[in-house]
């Protein structure tokens, strides 16, 4: 079975084991693993040789940085006011029809995880959204359905 | 009031030989880059408008091997997109910046702290800087640029919570002094400059401080970059001389009904239509990192506000007690309100909350709560209680 402390290990080789190497690291679980487990935390803690209550710390500062299971997509649909002006109830609703989930839920074949986020810097083509890193603008009912089904075929 | 249009620059986003203005760079003295940014009357582009050339010389002015210069990317203000736009389009503009700083300061080392949502653009970006490490080994200059990744916090974008940060930590602001000019990123003296900022900089090397301060007005030289959204037909980055009023502004981008402007982002000032012809966009008037929204009439102005407070409840970093939990208390407050639980002169009471945080929080978000919720709460006080 795959061990989470041989990922922790690998990431720690390539980004150091000082201090200022824990969001990298932490960074590098969330974007394999999709969240931080407990474990996860606590093998980061002796890599680096810190207390986990440090790691921890510092992870649930982060909303990116998850301590609580997420799906492989994670969708951030925008709702500061540009967004929030310009439709982000109707994507919300679509995407909780489609998915079948409400926001801050994740799917039961953990697939998708739909939250919402702070500015995410397109106001100049709300409404927006993040699909894990990857960001989707002028975002519409239609548009949303197409790019869902796109991550649907995926898995 | 004079009329004039605005006018349009191309200074951030034209095209130069980085070559070309690095090799001047490097041909001169650390003292006299400081003097031309000093004399060109930049301030910082990240909202603050810390006079850039000042930050220059007060770093360069510490005794230190191991200096800093950090690039600032964490470009969080509501309504602010144009730094992401300027790494996008003219990233290597920006290295530029950050190496001249590091000549003016006498460092060697530089970070870039980029946002966790504009992630997408890391690939990219550290291709071009590749390519442009190789053009300064041969210019001669001794500098490394790294890049360190937010992952999702208002709260970076202020200087001494990026450092916290960026050394594996919560990003919780603090005590200053002492200032970053002396104990910044690692403890090390370090000028921390806004993207845009460190771009400008560089074309001030390129055409001189004498071209750059002909644009603008005393207290606000040069141009910006302005991030325009909200009601408007044509939504984008503008670079515009300083000095317009918002009437000038809203006649260029308004849809015809505007009846507000939200400038500097939710840290900022509303500006109602009445006061549109005598207020002026910049540190003289309302000061702005380049976020501009625009409302028209159809909008709600208690729902603007309480987008804004729902925003600073979430990125307040909760460390000090004035922000945590008055950006609670203003948000539960305006509820209440609207919903008539309260009566309506308890919104005198949310200023005064407002105004004390002003005072009492420790960093800029708890300090600038009370911009937004004041303007809008003075000017629409109808709209916020019924």
């Amino acid at each position: 079975m795959y061990h989470i402390g041989n990922l922790v290990k690998e990431l720690s080789d390539k980004h150091g084991r000082a201090r200022e190497s824990l969001m990298p690291i932490l960074q590098g679980i969330v974007e394999k693993h999709n969240y931080l487990t407990d474990e996860a935390m606590v093998e980061v803690a002796k890599e680096l040789d810190i207390s986990a209550a440090e790691v921890y710390g510092t992870a649930s500062f982060y909303t990116f940085l998850d301590t609580q299971v997420r799906g492989k997509y994670v969708i951030r649909v925008c709702k500061t006011i540009t967004c929030s002006m310009k439709g982000k109830s109707e994507i919300i609703q679509i995407l909780e029809d489609m998915l079948k989930i409400r926001v801050g839920e994740t799917t039961s074949d953990k697939q998708f995880s739909l939250i919402e986020t702070n500015c995410i810097g397109w106001c100049h083509k709300a409404p927006a959204m993040l699909i894990n890193e990857i960001p989707y603008t002028e975002l519409t009912p239609e548009k949303v359905v197409e790019v869902i089904k796109g991550y649907m075929q995926k898995k | 009031m004079e009329k004039r249009g605005l006018n349009k620059v191309d200074l951030i986003f034209e095209k130069v030989d980085p070559k070309e203005v690095l090799t001047m760079a490097y041909k001169m003295k650390p003292s006299d880059i400081v003097q031309k940014v000093l004399d060109s009357g930049l301030k910082g582009r990240g909202g603050a408008g810390f006079p850039t050339g000042l930050k220059w010389k007060y770093t360069a002015a510490v005794k230190n091997p191991d200096k800093y210069v950090v690039c600032n990317a964490d470009e969080g203000e509501p309504g602010t997109f144009k730094d992401r736009e300027i790494l996008d389009r003219v990233a290597y503009k920006v290295y530029g910046g950050m190496v001249i700083a590091g000549k003016a300061i006498g460092a060697k080392m530089g970070i870039v702290y980029l946002r966790g949502e504009y992630r997408f653009l890391l690939p990219q970006l550290m291709k071009e800087l590749e390519t442009f490490h190789k053009l300064i080994k041969d210019i001669g200059f001794d500098f490394k640029i790294n890049y360190c990744l937010g992952s999702g916090a208002y709260i970076c974008g202020e200087e001494s919570a990026l450092f916290e940060s960026a050394e594996g930590g919560r990003g919780e602001p603090r005590n200053k002094p002492p200032y970053p000019t002396t104990s910044g990123i690692f403890g090390k003296p370090t000028s921390i400059n806004n993207v845009e900022t460190l771009v400008t900089a560089m074309m001030i090397i390129k055409h001189g401080p004498e071209s750059y301060s002909q644009l603008g007005t005393k207290d606000s030289r040069g141009s910006k970059v302005f991030s325009i959204s909200g009601d408007t037909p044509t939504p984008g980055i503008f670079e515009l001389e300083l000095g317009m009023s918002v009437q000038e502004f809203v006649n260029e981008f308004g849809d015809g009904d505007t009846k507000a402007v939200q400038v500097g982002g939710a840290s900022g000032f509303c500006v109602p239509r009445k006061r549109f012809a005598n207020t002026v966009i910049g540190f003289e008037g309302v000061p702005t990192g380049g976020s501009m929204k625009l409302f028209n009439s159809s909008r709600s102005m208690y729902n603007v506000l309480h987008n804004y407070l729902d925003f600073f409840a979430e990125e307040s970093c909760g460390q000090c007690t004035p922000c945590r939990v008055g950006c609670q208390q203003l948000l539960k407050g305006v509820q209440k309100v609207k919903k008539g639980e309260v009566k309506s002169t308890y919104l005198n009471e949310l200023i005064k909350l407002a105004d004390t945080m002003k005072v009492a929080s420790k960093c800029g978000l708890g300090q600038s709560v009370g911009n937004a919720f004041r303007t809008i709460v003075e000017n629409f006080r109808e709209e916020i209680i019924y």
